[in-house]
């Protein structure tokens, strides 16, 4: 890798004396994916974080121009793999605002159940592999066992575990059953007791709180400045939530609550992602016992909509509509415009900038990760900290490097 | 759909033309809306000016900073796009500010003097297209490595890339 790096720019040699460089990864347990900090040291005391990041550059907005709008929710799955359905969501959020697609009630409830199943399976992930950093292997147990509930709760309604590639364009590739619904109601039952479980293990555990608390500050400006959003924001005072401020899907029907914190440190951060979770399950549980009934996809919509599967393999009909919606030059045609459309995803603001060209699939299909504005403020956040805060800092920004490097 | 109130939206907005118009006379702008997103087009060469202003008129947050190739889109008369996403925080009011660059000078000013957040963003814009920013305080690639020559994400870069991968130095333990 360049060694250019190594020379900070920031630091004259006479401060550079006595200093000494770490490199931290690309190959650590604490990184979680591949991504690199070369670490300025003074003692422990952390002078200097650059970080280098790239390690899992895959093209994937190159991609964005060659696959069409539903082949493409398969790369974006692969995006931020913490909360697969997450991105979908939000890719085919903005590709409807494109085309001007109105969802039918039920398909927004699903979407909205998923969205939040997310949440809670990123957030999850973050506390319990960030506990475990810090030294902490129960917890982690906690938070996974229940995430392979929600696994099987993705399995069931897709057929898929983990890259669910579940929307489509105007609608979903499957109806949910009442398996489903049952699945859904049992983990809204049971969580609370696991949070509560969780809750004890890890917020008032004296050494979590001790390495988390005046940890790697943010503050409200340099929140916002910066291009902060989600829990990181909200944990620095920036009360902005776009499920409130920005209504999509079916949030509006709903009474929820965003969760923020003015502490700005890490353990600010935990706390709003612990909040959010109680808040997501008030969703879920609204949502599951009203999601109304009727079609998933829009109805009388010609090639936007994929037909069902009992009709393509029965009807001609039915057929016809599958080529009519898979074809390149029968499918339908985006408008030659351009669109910004983002979503709460579990992290922050994930959105979408589509350039339109006339066909179905993206002349410029942008994604705007929370995870790469998040990781630039790190090196603002390491200020003043110690060698052993690295993890900590690392884990409550919760940097996913695919979706990072894309 | 036709509305009797105005959303509150295009009162908004309207407040931040007026602003706008206020601070920067003589500066040509073309406004657009599109499914409830207002746009605005801003001349390259009034660059800075114009984020200032921008950021004046209440978008305190960068949302996003990308380019867009239009080498191959139907009559364009342009080559790149810089698409700057702006927020305002307090009233959630979005504004998608654009401008127009053509080769040989694909030089524009940094924004990271007006949001910080410009810093990563520049750098990959850079990186994907090419396209350079002055007063930027750390250019570099930001994805790719700092040897490569191309700039990936032009429409005429080959989907299946010019074969740098298979060419990568490799280097042994002993010159490491």
């Amino acid at each position: 890798m360049p060694l250019e790096l190594l020379e900070s720019p920031d630091l004259n040699a006479n401060q550079r004396e006595g200093l000494w460089t770490l490199n931290f990864g690309p190959q650590h347990p604490a990184t979680h994916t591949t991504l690199r900090l070369v670490l300025q040291l003074d003692g422990e005391m952390v002078i200097d974080a650059e970080p280098d990041i790239g390690f899992l550059h895959s093209g994937f907005e190159k991609l964005g121009e060659v696959l069409d709008f539903n082949q493409y929710v398969t790369i974006v799955d692969r995006m931020n793999y913490i909360s697969p359905m997450a991105n979908e969501i939000a890719w085919h959020h903005a590709v409807e605002k494109l085309l001007g697609i109105d969802l039918t009630p039920r398909c927004k409830y699903i979407r909205t159940i998923f969205a939040e199943l997310m949440r809670i399976h990123d957030h999850l992930l973050c506390l319990g592999t960030c506990v475990l950093d810090l030294g902490g292997a129960t917890a982690f147990m906690y938070a996974f066992n229940e995430r392979e509930t929600i696994y099987e709760i993705c399995e069931r309604a897709s057929g898929q575990r983990f890259h669910t590639s579940y929307t489509r364009v105007g609608g979903l590739l499957y109806d949910v059953t009442d398996d489903w619904v049952k699945m859904v109601r049992d983990f809204v039952r049971n969580f609370p007791k696991v949070y509560r479980d969780f809750s004890g293990l890890v917020m008032k555990n004296r050494i979590f709180v001790e390495r988390t608390r005046d940890v790697g500050v943010l503050s409200r400006e340099e929140a916002i400045a910066g291009g902060a959003t989600g829990p990181v924001a909200r944990a620095s005072g920036v009360v902005r939530d776009l499920r409130r401020d920005e209504p999509y899907l079916a949030y509006e029907d709903f009474d929820f609550d965003v969760c923020a914190s003015q502490g700005g440190d890490c353990y600010a951060r935990f706390q709003v992602r612990m909040m959010e979770m109680l808040e997501s399950i008030k969703i879920i549980e609204q949502a599951i016992e009203n999601i109304p009934a009727g079609p998933i996809f829009a109805a009388g919509t010609g090639k936007e909509s994929m037909p069902d599967k009992r009709e393509v393999y029965r009807s001609i009909e039915g057929l016809i509509h599958h080529f009519e919606s898979v074809m390149p030059n029968r499918q339908m045609q985006a408008p030659k415009e351009s669109v910004y459309a983002a979503t709460e995803s579990p992290n922050g603001e994930l959105g979408y900038y589509i350039v339109g060209d006339g066909s179905f699939r993206a002349y410029r299909a942008r994604t705007r990760p929370p995870s790469l504005l998040h990781f630039s403020l790190f090196s603002r956040m390491m200020r003043g900290c110690m060698l052993s805060d690295v993890v900590a800092v690392l884990g409550s920004i919760n940097i996913i490097a695919a979706e990072l490097d894309r | 759909m036709t509305t009797e109130t105005p959303k509150p939206s295009s009162v908004e907005i309207d407040a931040v033309k007026v602003k706008l118009a206020d601070s920067l006379i003589g500066v040509a702008l073309e406004w657009s809306e599109f499914r409830d997103q207002y746009r605005v087009v801003f001349p390259a060469t009034e660059l800075l000016k114009c984020l200032n202003a921008f950021k004046f008129a209440g978008f305190e947050q960068l949302s996003d900073l990308t380019a867009v190739d239009l080498l191959e889109y139907s009559n364009a008369t342009d080559r790149f796009e810089v698409v700057y996403c702006l927020l305002n925080v307090d009233t959630g009011l979005r504004l998608i500010a654009k401008t127009y660059l053509n080769e040989p000078d694909l030089t524009i000013p940094s924004a990271t003097s007006v949001w910080s957040g410009a810093d990563w963003l520049e750098r990959e814009v850079y990186d994907m297209y090419g396209i350079l920013f002055s007063g930027h305080p750390n250019f570099k690639r930001l994805l790719l490595p700092q040897e490569f020559q191309s700039f990936p994400m032009r429409k005429d870069y080959p989907v299946k890339g010019r074969g740098e991968r298979h060419n990568f130095p490799v280097i042994t333990r002993a010159e490491s």
